[in-house]
């Protein structure tokens, strides 16, 4: 009955709001914790420069800080506007992380980040850290919580369909929130996090430097970013490897089309490297191969079998085939949900509910018991994502954050070795490498989730089900909304966060003295003393 | 089975108390937004008003997305019926809600007066739509809403997105807006130096309270003349169930029932009143906090009346009324009701803590010289 159009518009539309949103996420989540060890720098060693310097990223940080904010907005009421059978099929498990991270995560983070913005004058210089620290533990929290939500999607535990009430429910909250996905991807992501900020401060220093403006200021947030940046690429990079091999064991679908695997191979099965996947044929047109190496890799093992795509559909329809007397035994439980018989049948089919559903979208009048071998089929081949994509989206991921550890081990070599500003040619290379994590975090958010499909929920949850029934119009008329309006404001972001990096600290007066530290810092002196006398004042 | 009722009880309480936080925090904030070009007619005053509420809009707003998470939480059928149901509305809350923490964040950034005006005006607008947007939803409840249920609980909407836009429900908008005004009126009256802001702030404020009164008693004695709706036979209220097992009757005044049952309801909405009533007094005798506290109660009574007329039922089917969602039938789990109630009695109490914390350090009159030189003002 859902219309394929309006599913797909909707995967649509959640894909732009989400990889828009998840623009301004990992800055957020990487500044904060920069903005915290540079104030925490100028508490421990009074030294102003290190005010300035927080005050300076800060700024940065709240004109990314609103764009993040406004455009969470949406997500967190996306799901009831446009997957509504979704929300009501799992909202029992997956709103729950959604409130506790406003609860307990967005509140704090909102509320101190109001405080660290406007209570410099109000606050003591204790104070003012705890809250910057708050802020900090807040943005980190609230993604832990949404990667809870998002690690029940990708491997559903601590929940089972009940069908009383038609809807899978919470069984165990422990099970949820330490799901290894969502424990693994709350790591990886926040880290990657912690590496965009280091990019981006580093390449805004590098910027200065090349220009000779804000020396200070510059050498030290650069010296900050990249220690900061060589440590959270390798952690990164490590929890990475743990999310393959996590995800690998729940999804070996996502795992096979990450690695165009069409057919199940010996252990140690070879490794792709390159490779160009067509789906309608179920094989490589060509690919350059390594052998023996994708077994350890995914593994940590010779010998483990890795299955491909071939052994995956077959199970799937098998599955499929086991589903469908569930969902025939859920549709009379639904008018009667006493009925015995009704009952023993669903329990004895409920592990693969979600197969039944699969198949659902094929069979005639979408009555799974009418469901033909060729339906079936079909259907087991929709088990696997989208191989091409999956392949290359992956690649660019892995390429990226490589490009990502060599800069940072060159940025920290050379600034232990001596003084980084008189390397020209680094500095030029820094500020082009501000988009790069940019790029990896919308890749990796595209393996997890384009990896995850034909489900909304690994299993049990077919994405085409999930949609909300609404016309085509009412979801071209809305994307085109958002489209408009993130149009816009990126424009108006990208404005103001050039603007001010152009115009450079201590933002009223630094265009006509814009040369070398000491007289940052005596203008600095002024402005501070007359917000202290301004302090008197007030009292 | 004992339990679970009292978690569904506890739950219909708590969002309404979820719902009641939201009017009044973020509704303050909305009402600065609607008045900011009314109440401030220099770039100065605007400034100031807007560095009234500069550190905590952003915190204010959790409430709404607390909102949002909660409901999804605990009324998961709910979450998912209304908000895809009233599509549009909520296109249109959203839209414009998104535009705020620009306007906050980036208006003052330039000095160009264009770049100022097109965010003030945007301010006004997701101000003044939100409020509306937000009372016209609860006023649709009362009417019903045109969806229905197949088996599998798949929802559908057969309403056109201007009978969501019915006279009740604008002027349910209307009492919202005039509601949030108030109490954005207030804080600016509390915020702002003596002078002519303070003043525009203070009579916009007490319109607010007159046009809420007014609107408050019309809104009741037309939902007296309305058809309500009451359940005729269901399974019982502490059971697990789906909204396809209970049968639903329209009755004129039905709306009454509890009121009719249990008659000291009728403190509730008078609590409403006395809010209302005493607010605008306070107003007069310029006692800006205690006015914002009654304001806070004036909410309290207005949402509160409108919870305890509906009883049990959340949002009920205009087109299939049996197939109404009620506390009973459109709520979480057991368990999940469980640990939600574990995380709010933990967590709730720390960000009413924080959050006065941060009220107080930010305490005070706003100066238009300390907005002028100060660079991280808005």
């Amino acid at each position: 009955m859902i219309n394929d159009t309006v599913v797909e518009l909707s995967r649509l539309q959640f894909a732009v709001t989400a990889l828009y949103h998840f623009l301004f996420v990992p800055l957020t989540l990487g500044l904060s914790f920069l903005l915290a060890v540079m104030e925490t720098i100028y508490v421990i060693s009074g030294k102003k420069i290190y005010r300035e310097m927080t005050q300076f990223w800060g700024n940065l940080f709240l004109i990314n800080f609103a764009l993040g904010v406004a455009t969470g907005l949406t997500m967190e009421f996306e799901f009831g506007t446009n997957w509504s059978f979704y929300s009501g099929f799992v909202g029992d498990i997956f709103g729950a992380p959604l409130a506790i991270e406003g609860l307990m995560a967005f509140f704090m983070e909102s509320t101190f980040v109001g405080l660290m913005a406007f209570g410099w004058n109000r606050l003591s210089k204790a104070q003012h850290l705890g809250v910057t620290y708050l802020v900090a533990l807040a943005s980190n929290l609230s993604a832990l919580w949404i990667l809870v939500a998002n690690g029940f999607m990708q491997s559903p535990e601590g929940a089972a369909f009940n069908p009383v009430t038609m809807r899978m429910e919470l069984t165990s909250f422990g099970a949820l929130i330490f799901s290894d996905d969502a424990q693994t991807k709350f790591v990886h992501t926040s880290i990657a996090g912690y590496v965009t900020a280091a990019i981006f401060v580093a390449g805004v220093s590098a910027y200065y430097m090349l220009r000779k403006r804000h020396m200070e200021l510059a050498k030290r947030s650069f010296r900050v970013a990249s220690l900061f940046g060589v440590l959270s690429v390798a952690g990164v990079i490590t929890l990475g490897d743990a999310l393959g091999f996590v995800g690998g064991s729940a999804q070996p679908s996502k795992l096979a089309a990450m690695e165009a695997m069409w057919k199940t191979e010996a252990a140690p099965a070879p490794f792709n490297v390159a490779a160009w996947p067509v789906q309608g044929e179920q094989r490589n047109a060509w690919s350059i191969q390594i052998p023996y190496v994708l077994t350890p890799l995914l593994t940590h093992t010779l010998d483990k079998p890795v299955p491909g795509i071939d052994q995956i559909e077959a199970d799937a329809a098998k599955r499929i085939r086991n589903g469908i007397p569930a969902v025939e035994a859920l549709r009379v439980l639904s008018g009667d949900p006493t009925n015995e018989a009704a009952l023993a049948q669903f329990n004895a089919h409920k592990d693969d509910l979600g197969y039944g559903f699969l198949v659902k979208r094929y069979a005639q009048g979408q009555d799974v018991s009418k469901a033909t071998d060729s339906d079936i089929a079909k259907a087991a081949k929709d088990s696997i994502p989208d191989v091409f994509s999956m392949f290359w989206v992956f690649r660019l991921m892995v390429a990226t954050g490589l490009a990502m550890l060599a800069y940072f081990v060159i940025a920290v070599l050379l600034s232990l070795r001596g003084d980084v500003s008189r390397q020209r040619w680094f500095l030029k290379i820094a500020p082009w490498m501000i988009p790069v994590p940019f790029i990896a975090c919308e890749m990796g958010w595209i393996t997890a989730e384009v990896g995850r499909q034909p489900w909304a929920v690994f299993g049990m949850l077919p994405t085409w089900m999930s949609a909300s029934s609404h016309s085509v119009g009412y979801m071209i008329f809305s994307l085109v909304g958002f489209a408009l309006i993130y149009t816009v404001f990126a424009a108006v972001e990208m404005y103001l966060m050039v603007r001010s990096i152009r115009k450079g600290p201590t933002s009223d007066h630094a265009d006509s003295a814009d040369t070398q530290g000491p007289s940052d810092a005596a203008m600095l002196d002024r402005e501070l003393s007359a917000l202290e006398h301004e302090m008197v004042k007030e009292q | 089975m004992e339990l679970y009722f009292f978690l569904k009880v506890l739950w219909w309480l708590l969002l309404g108390v979820l719902l009641m936080g939201l009017a009044i925090m973020v509704g303050m904030d909305m009402g600065v937004g609607a008045l900011l070009r009314c109440v401030g007619r220099t770039d100065t005053e605007r400034r100031v008003a807007l560095n009234a509420i500069g550190p905590h809009w952003d915190g204010n707003q959790v409430w709404f997305i607390l909102g949002g998470g909660a409901i999804f939480a605990a009324f998961p059928l709910i979450y998912a019926t209304a908000f895809s149901g009233l599509y549009i509305v909520m296109l249109l809350l959203l839209w414009t809600m998104i535009v705020r923490p620009l306007g906050f964040e980036y208006r003052s950034k330039l000095a160009s007066p264009r770049w100022r005006n097109v965010w003030d005006w945007a301010l006004v607008v997701s101000g003044a739509v939100p409020m509306i947007v937000y009372g016209a939803g609860i006023g649709n409840m009362f009417r019903g809403v045109p969806f229905h249920f197949n088996w599998d609980l798949t929802s559908y909407y057969t309403g056109s997105f201007l009978s969501l836009l019915n006279p009740f429900a604008v002027m349910c908008g209307v009492l919202s807006l005039s509601l949030a005004c108030y109490m954005g009126g207030v804080m600016l009256m509390g915020r702002s130096e003596q002078g002519a802001m303070q003043n525009r702030a203070k009579r916009a404020a007490t319109l607010g309270g007159i046009v809420a009164v007014v609107l408050f008693t019309i809104g009741g004695v037309w939902v007296s003349q309305m058809q309500g709706y009451r359940l005729d036979h269901a399974p019982a209220p502490g059971l697990a169930q789906t909204p396809l097992l209970q049968s639903v009757v329209l009755a004129d005044g039905a709306w009454f029932d509890n009121f009719r049952a249990h008659p000291l309801l009728w403190l509730v909405p008078a609590l409403g009143y006395a809010g209302m009533a005493l607010g605008l007094v306070a107003i007069r005798a310029g006692r800006t906090t205690l006015a914002w506290w009654l304001g806070a109660l004036a909410w309290i009574g207005v949402i509160g009346t409108a919870g305890v007329s509906l009883f049990p039922f959340l949002m009920p089917s205009s087109s299939e009324p049996s197939q109404s969602l009620t506390v009973w039938n459109s709520i979480s789990s057991q368990t999940t009701l469980t640990w939600m109630t574990g995380w709010t009695v933990v967590f709730m109490p720390i960000v009413l803590a924080y959050t006065s914390w941060a009220f107080h350090v930010m305490r005070g009159k706003v100066r238009a010289d300390h907005v002028e030189s100060n660079p991280h003002a808005y």
